[in-house]
């Protein structure tokens, strides 16, 4: 017992050192992934523009004129008008913000309570496990967009509602990460030298498992964002998410498609915002899996 | 004394180039394997003992391997020139190989009789019929009953998988069996009866057959010849009485220790002071000089030549190309 | 073998009542009164009385989940729709078999180009061809299928006039929605299949059985491939589900009378009991597709097969 106790004073700090170097080598190892950092470019780029929205296009993103209504991309709106002459880029740059902060958000609720539903699961085993696990087996059986549509329809619409709908839908997958991190890190013998000096499981959990379980979280999550946004798009474009006028990219492309015929710009822009975000998104997760884990490396 | 060698590899380098860096991992190697002999191929981890063995296979994963220089001569062919198609009849055929790992040499999905099934397919023209007898066969040679034909690598202990593998090996009955450390994954026990095994089929098919090792032991059982080989080249070279009685090479003789004897039993390699250079970044001159005892100035700077101390027993180092009472020619 | 698909057939009970009570639990709470609902404006206070007391809706929770389970697997009964008073059972499974082959066609476009695809990007590994269609992949996979959609009718039915927008009847009108709900599962498998075929290609087995004398060519194809299948069928499996699910979204875009369109279509009018209805029905064969992979790991890798034996 005495020697696990000096064991755990001792390691403590080495680990917390380790720690910090390792991120600093998966920071190295991604900056040297072009790709990766292609990815992270973009991304950043989106979040500086979504922020300066305001600045940047101060017409806002309602700012109808019947006169200039399905204008073809010109100099002054870059990427055209739509059916009621709103810019459609001034519409997507405020757009990035609903769309980006719905993915962050629903990435949130699902880590969080996935996360500590799978810490959990995997922790104390046995029964808890048991009806955890069964239960989000429940939830993975209903294909996610189609659990979001059926929150969505029994909360109605809105933008609380729907980050809160797919993030709930993709609890599952986090759960298990987690739970299988859990279930690794718990044999091993820093954290029963954390309860050997009488930590609770509440104390192990969070300042133990949950930050060594972090590195495929993260993957996850960054993956999870571009789903989220992905869900979020496909719920407003069938009516369910958020309603005009806002700019939610979903939401402007379900506006477009009634003019899909005769003005291609509402639907190719907005697409191609989110797709760019996407492909942004899996890029910088693909590159942080391989600096995370060059092991998996192809 | 002078026969023809079955297989003689001569000034063989081989490269692993990724981005990373070149590996040197075979550097000048010689080897010369006799008829109905068995060559011991004696190093540490890491000396390049399975890109040779993979290098008679022309088998070296490329990319990143590629072989630089050099001839491996079999029957008057160079195996280096050959094309894939003529390799493939050489491979399995007359030349084959059992892998270090049993566990993980076997396909998991095909039944252990279809795959020795497999290369006799390949090599023999007989029909499925004759094929699947003479696989079941072989099983039973390697004392695996043949009702077990029809299970699954998983079905089987490691020791029965590497009897299995013994028996895709040998089911061509090749004229060469190079056997990769085939007993470093298995259990002690099983260890002997294994080795037993292949000294037995070794005779009774007239199979010569390099053995890849680094258990002394193992050496001192079944081998006629040892090469020992370090940082990718072989640095000495002899019938194994030869080289037991008189080891010439300082890193040889390190590896037996102070007094080295066939009859005692030396199991295991005796720690030499520092480690193997790092295959990407060399010494100058001879690759083991920053750990010999007997390093002189010309050690640093030149890679020394073969020295011929007789018909049977050569040696690569600068303290014997000097001496003009033993370098023949 | 027969003892596990009928304990796996056991198993699913207990999931598919979970999702029963999660879409009548969604319905529960939706808004609006369903006597209301299903009756319309002008219904007087008796006839809603009437109503609720006739399908049981004065009942506790519990009492209607029951219920709602009971019928459903005795009578095939999911409740009436809220728009026309059909039977949502009989109103979705009319239009599931359209579904099932949408999603069909799908995984069958998404197979067909995806594991030749991948298995060449894993042969020739950091050739022109592995770089190209890795970056196709990606763009699949970041592209929101119903965008594609729709600029696949620009492109080919507006601009081209090679293929019809709308419709699902003969193979013409098949051609851009499989396409569209394919893509992103074809760059899915597409990625799996060639980080799964680099994998197998890493391992002895395969150097076996090129020392055995094997073309490299037959290495691939017997040795490698039935290895690197295993975890595709996962995958497919997986991605079907999806698929079932991006068929909401699909048969929206080409006006496809599917299940996706219905729920589409009820959402609209607020006729929930459809939208969970099909919501059901999909999960549900989610869950039968997930077995048969399940079944079909075992037929793949014998120590699967040994353990269930």
């Amino acid at each position: 017992m005495a020697k696990n106790v000096a064991t755990a004073s001792a390691s403590a700090p080495v680990v917390a050192d380790k720690k910090r170097n390792q991120w600093k080598e998966v920071w190295r190892r991604l900056k040297q992934n072009k790709m990766a950092m292609l990815g992270l470019g973009i991304l950043v780029f989106m979040v500086i523009i979504a922020l300066s929205a305001d600045l940047l296009f101060p017409k806002g993103f309602d700012d109808q004129m019947i006169s200039r209504r399905f204008q073809l991309p010109n100099s002054e709106y870059w990427f055209g008008t739509d059916n009621l002459g709103r810019g459609i880029l001034d519409r997507m740059v405020h757009g990035a913000r609903v769309s980006l902060s719905i993915g962050l958000f629903a990435v949130t609720i699902s880590i969080v309570f996935g996360g500590l539903l799978g810490a959990m699961a995997g922790f104390y085993g046995g029964k808890v496990d048991n009806i955890i696990m069964r239960s989000l087996d429940v939830l993975l059986a209903i294909p996610s967009i189609l659990l979001a549509i059926s929150i969505v329809s029994a909360l109605g619409g809105g933008l609380f509602n729907v980050m809160l709908a797919v993030g709930i839908s993709s609890i599952p997958g986090y759960a298990r990460i987690v739970r299988a991190s859990v279930i690794t890190l718990k044999g091993q013998e820093f954290i029963e030298a954390a309860r050997a000096i009488g930590a609770s499981d509440k104390r192990i959990i969070l300042r133990h498992i949950i930050p060594n379980a972090l590195a495929p979280i993260i993957v996850q999550g960054t993956l999870g964002v571009a789903g989220a946004i992905l869900s979020a798009a496909g719920l407003s474009f069938i009516g369910l998410g958020l309603a005009p006028p806002n700019p939610e990219w979903g939401a402007m492309l379900s506006g477009g498609r009634q003019f899909i015929r005769d003005h291609w710009p509402m639907t190719l822009f907005p697409g191609l915002a989110i797709m760019i975000t996407i492909f942004a998104l899996n890029l910088l997760g693909d590159g942080l899996r391989d600096a995370l884990d060059p092991k998996l490396r192809n | 004394m002078s026969r023809k060698p079955l297989l003689d590899i001569k000034n063989l380098n081989v490269h692993y180039i990724t981005h990373e860096g070149t590996t040197k991992a075979i550097n000048d190697l010689n080897l010369a394997l006799y008829p109905g002999e068995t060559l011991g191929l004696v190093g540490e981890t890491g000396a390049g003992k399975t890109t040779t063995a993979l290098s008679m296979m022309q088998l070296v994963p490329d990319p990143p391997g590629k072989i630089i220089s050099g001839e491996i001569l079999y029957h008057d062919q160079d195996l280096t020139k050959l094309s894939e198609h003529e390799l493939r009849k050489i491979r399995g055929n007359q030349i084959s190989m059992i892998f270090q790992d049993p566990m993980t040499s076997l396909n998991p999905i095909m039944t252990v009789g279809d795959q020795i099934r497999e290369g006799i397919l390949l090599h023999q023209k007989v029909d499925m019929a004759t094929a699947t007898k003479r696989a079941s066969d072989m099983l039973e040679v390697v004392g695996i009953p043949m009702e077990r034909y029809n299970e699954y690598p998983h079905q089987f202990s490691g020791g029965m998988k590497q009897r299995v593998v013994i028996a895709i090996a040998l089911s061509c009955n090749p004229e060469i069996l190079i056997a990769d450390e085939p007993t470093t994954a298995l259990d002690v026990t099983i260890q002997a009866q294994v080795l037993q095994l292949m000294e037995n089929l070794k005779k009774d098919f007239n199979t010569s057959m390099l053995m890849i090792t680094h258990d002394l032991g193992v050496v001192a059982n079944v081998c006629d010849h040892v090469a020992i080989m370090y940082a990718g080249t072989v640095i000495e070279h002899a019938e194994k009485h030869m080289l037991y009685r008189t080891p010439k090479h300082p890193y040889t003789q390190g590896l037996f220790g102070s007094i080295p004897n066939v009859e005692e039993n030396v199991d295991r390699l005796k720690p030499i002071m520092g480690l193997m250079p790092d295959p990407t970044n060399l010494p100058t001159g001879c690759t083991f000089h920053p750990r010999c005892p007997h390093a002189m100035d010309i050690c640093q700077v030149e890679f020394p030549r073969i020295t011929r101390l007789n018909d049977e027993h050569w040696v690569r180092c600068h303290l014997y190309s000097a001496d003009e009472e033993v370098s023949h020619e | 073998m027969l003892r596990y698909i009928a304990r796996r057939l056991l198993l699913l009970i207990p999931v598919i009542l979970g999702v029963a009570l999660i879409t009548f639990t969604m319905l529960y709470f939706s808004p609006g009164d369903p006597a209301q609902m299903t009756l319309g404006e002008q219904a007087g206070a008796e006839q809603l009385e009437q109503f609720r007391e006739l399908h049981g809706l004065n009942d506790g929770f519990f009492v209607r989940f029951f219920n709602y389970v009971k019928n459903a697997v005795l009578h095939q009964d999911l409740g009436l729709s809220y728009r026309n008073r059909q039977s949502v059972f009989a109103e979705v499974a009319l239009r599931f078999p359209t579904t099932l082959k949408l999603a069909g066609l799908g995984v069958l476009v998404a197979v067909a180009m995806g594991i030749p695809i991948g298995i060449i990007s894993a042969t020739k590994q950091y050739s022109l061809f592995d770089s190209i269609s890795m970056i196709f992949a990606l763009v699949g996979v970041s592209m929101p299928n119903f965008w594609q959609g729709m600029l696949m009718i620009i492109f080919f039915s507006v601009y081209l006039g090679w293929f019809p927008p709308s419709g699902f009847t003969n193979f013409n009108q098949m051609v851009l929605p499989s396409l569209t709900i394919g893509t992103s599962t074809a760059a899915i498998i597409t990625r799996m299949t060639r980080s799964s075929m680099l994998e197998v290609i890493r391992q002895d087995y395969i150097r076996t059985a090129r020392a055995k004398g094997q073309k490299e060519s037959k290495v691939i194809t017997k040795h490698a491939l039935g290895n690197a299948m295993i975890p595709i069928v996962t995958v497919i499996g997986l991605q079907f589900g999806y698929l079932l699910g991006g068929a909401v979204l699909t048969e929206s875009i080409f006006a496809i009378p599917g299940v996706g369109r219905l729920m589409v279509d009820a959402i609209k009018m607020k006729d929930f009991p459809i939208v969970q209805g099909g919501v059901l029905f999909i999960a549900v064969t989610f869950s039968l597709v997930n077995l048969i992979v399940d079944i079909l790991y075992a037929f793949l890798d014998p120590r699967v097969r040994s353990q269930y034996r």
